[in-house]
């Protein structure tokens, strides 16, 4: 399937906002959309929501023979998949350039940082370790692919117990979350994709470019940083010129967005952890807002009351008293009375002209004895 | 008086839900005939509701239930927005939002010739009429009627904004008394193409000193 095109007035009108620095959800130039990180029942499954595009991370581990070159070290394998379902450009068995770029930068943010600690995960020198498979799946696409999947990764690494192993000579027993708890995989420290988007060549950047502000973009800059200032990686593509200034001047927004993202991270993994031991429900689905309606239970709003007196009496004092109301009823027929006067009746049947006297008849030349309506008195009065 | 009538002004502005069914008999003088809109089908002598919505009406003799949905279906002499993908030869393959994109021929604009070519190019927003569209055929548009005006057809939109409605919206904004174009009307002047595939264009020709004194009133909420 074939992705909308982007017009050419679509074009030029996100260039004329970036010009005069407005986008068009109203964000500011450095700001990021709202992350919401919620966690899954197994240890390692992670989804990342960043405005509308959302992102599933999920880490499983296998015992395998380490690689030759590295008897010692464990394997961390990385996976990005684009799924159809994020967007209609993307297609199933499909090689394309985006996913090419996204899986090299997701493995170059995470293995060549060394933020996890690969000789930790060795079991058996020269014949068993333990290998960590990171899949990072796209859910929905609306710009800024590589921060969510970096956020997701990162996440779900955090979120992960692997199963507890227990060495007895050439023996490995590897032990059932049941039988002993698994251990948290050991993370030095947590680093994070930020993508800069840049317009016009290369005077107007903007941070989190949502999809429409990337198809209209010119080059990006993506940096990968840790909260401790340390940068992981940088790249640049889309062949333009960038200034030493503005890549410095990144680098430091950078670092400020990275510090809150992290502090997200940890206030996630603080809460799933507090209810997992509290015993409470702790999953995707307690995770997603529940939208029901009830009507039996009503939520009481809390009304400011202090200066209702006061305006009360402002309203009335100011308001002229109202007319007298008619409050005796005119006896129209047996049975029948009126008090007050009637509206126009909306009844698209015909009536009796004896019933409303005061209104005025919608067909006055077609009354049909056979639709009358005849009040009795055993029926309640008509009172308008 | 007919009876045919009877039955279905009993249910005008309710909500009917499938399955509702509506027994009529044609009267005798043969100007009793009714026009069923969407929702609504004949199974001989009876008119049965396959959605549920609301049943509305319109004189003489139209009627139709009016539901919501999210699918655009699109038929015939509906007027759409759409962007041109490619020049091919002599057609130009424009984007409606289907799964195959219309065919709009360079001909069929107004005072086009085989020397004198419209200027189209890729990109451009198309307000165009189909007269080709069901589900078996490309779709097939034309921005000119049939007697070969243009009619506020053709190519548009050097500026301004291109968004996505839902039907429900479009369908208000296109009704012939909509309140919602006289309230914008008298906010501020702007021009608005709304095309039957759910897309809008809008523009408005404001200095920004006008703009910023109208996001003020909008921030204020005096609106």
């Amino acid at each position: 399937m074939r992705d909308t095109p982007l017009s050419n007035c679509e074009r030029r009108f996100l260039l004329k906002a970036i010009e005069e620095k407005k986008r068009l959800d109203g964000r500011q130039t450095y700001d990021y959309r709202n992350i919401k990180i919620s966690f899954g029942t197994d240890y390692g499954c992670c989804i990342v929501e960043l405005g509308r595009t959302r992102v599933l991370g999920q880490v499983s581990c296998e015992l395998v023979p380490p690689k030759d070159s590295r008897p010692t070290e464990g394997i961390m394998f990385f996976n990005l998949e684009l799924s159809p379902m994020a967007s209609p450009a993307f297609e199933p068995n499909r090689q394309s350039e985006l996913l090419v770029m996204l899986n090299r930068q997701l493995e170059r943010c995470l293995r060549n940082s060394k933020c996890i600690d690969t000789e930790s995960l060795c079991v058996v020198s020269g014949e068993k370790v333990w290998q960590i498979r990171v899949d990072v799946h796209v859910l929905n696409h609306d710009g800024n692919l590589m921060d969510a999947a970096s956020i997701a990764a990162i996440s779900a690494l955090s979120h992960f117990r692997r199963p507890d192993v227990a060495i007895q000579g050439r023996d490995i027993t590897v032990f059932s979350p049941e039988e002993r708890d698994p251990i948290p995989l050991s993370i030095y420290h947590m680093p994070i994709c930020v993508s800069f988007a840049f317009f016009l060549q290369g005077s107007y950047l903007l941070v989190d470019p949502c999809e429409r502000e990337e198809r209209v973009k010119d080059g990006l800059l993506v940096i990968a940083m840790n909260k401790h200032r340390e940068i992981c990686s940088i790249q640049s593509s889309g062949g333009i010129m960038l200034l030493k200034d503005q890549v410095l001047r990144c680098s430091k927004i950078a670092s400020v967005k990275v510090s809150e993202i992290t502090e997200l991270i940890n206030k996630a993994l603080e809460n799933d952890r507090k209810i997992r031991k509290e015993g409470g429900k702790f999953g995707f689905a307690e995770s997603m807002p529940k939208e029901r309606i009830t009507t039996l239970k009503r939520d009481e709003a809390p009304v400011e009351m202090t200066d209702v007196k006061e305006t009360a009496n402002e309203i009335v004092n100011r308001t002229e008293t109202p007319t007298e109301a008619v409050s005796s009823p005119v006896l129209v027929a047996m049975g029948t009375a009126q008090v007050g006067e009637g509206i126009v009746n909306s009844w698209g049947l015909d009536e009796d002209e004896e019933d409303e006297p005061q209104t005025e008849d919608t067909k006055t030349g077609s009354v049909d004895c056979e639709h009358t309506i005849y009040l009795k008195s055993t029926k309640p009065c008509k009172q308008k | 008086m007919d009876t045919v009538h009877a039955c279905f002004e009993e249910k005008i502005g309710e909500v009917l839900l499938p399955g509702d069914v509506f027994s009529f008999r044609l009267p005798e003088s043969g100007d009793g005939s009714i026009k069923t809109g969407p929702g609504l089908r004949r199974n001989g002598e009876e008119v049965q509701v396959y959605k549920s919505g609301i049943l509305r009406h319109k004189q003489p003799n139209m009627y139709w239930i009016d539901s919501q949905q999210r699918r655009v279906r699109v038929l015939d002499s509906h007027h759409v927005i759409g962007i041109v993908t490619a020049k091919s030869g002599d057609i130009f393959k424009v984007d409606v939002g289907g799964s195959e994109q219309a065919s709009l021929s360079y001909l069929a604009f107004e005072g086009a010739t085989k020397r004198n070519r419209p200027n189209v190019q890729v990109g451009d927003l198309v307000y165009g009429q189909f007269t080709i569209a069901n589900k078996d055929m490309e779709p097939k548009l034309v921005c000119i009627d049939s007697c070969g005006r243009a009619n506020g057809m053709g190519v548009f939109g050097a500026d301004g904004l291109l968004f996505k409605l839902s039907l429900g919206l479009m369908r208000r904004l296109l009704a012939p008394q909509s309140e919602i174009a006289k309230d914008l009307e008298k906010i501020f002047p702007f021009e608005l193409v709304v095309g039957m595939n759910g897309r809008v264009w809008s523009c408005e020709n404001m200095t920004s000193q006008q703009r910023q004194t109208l996001f003020k009133r909008v921030a204020e909420g005096s609106l």
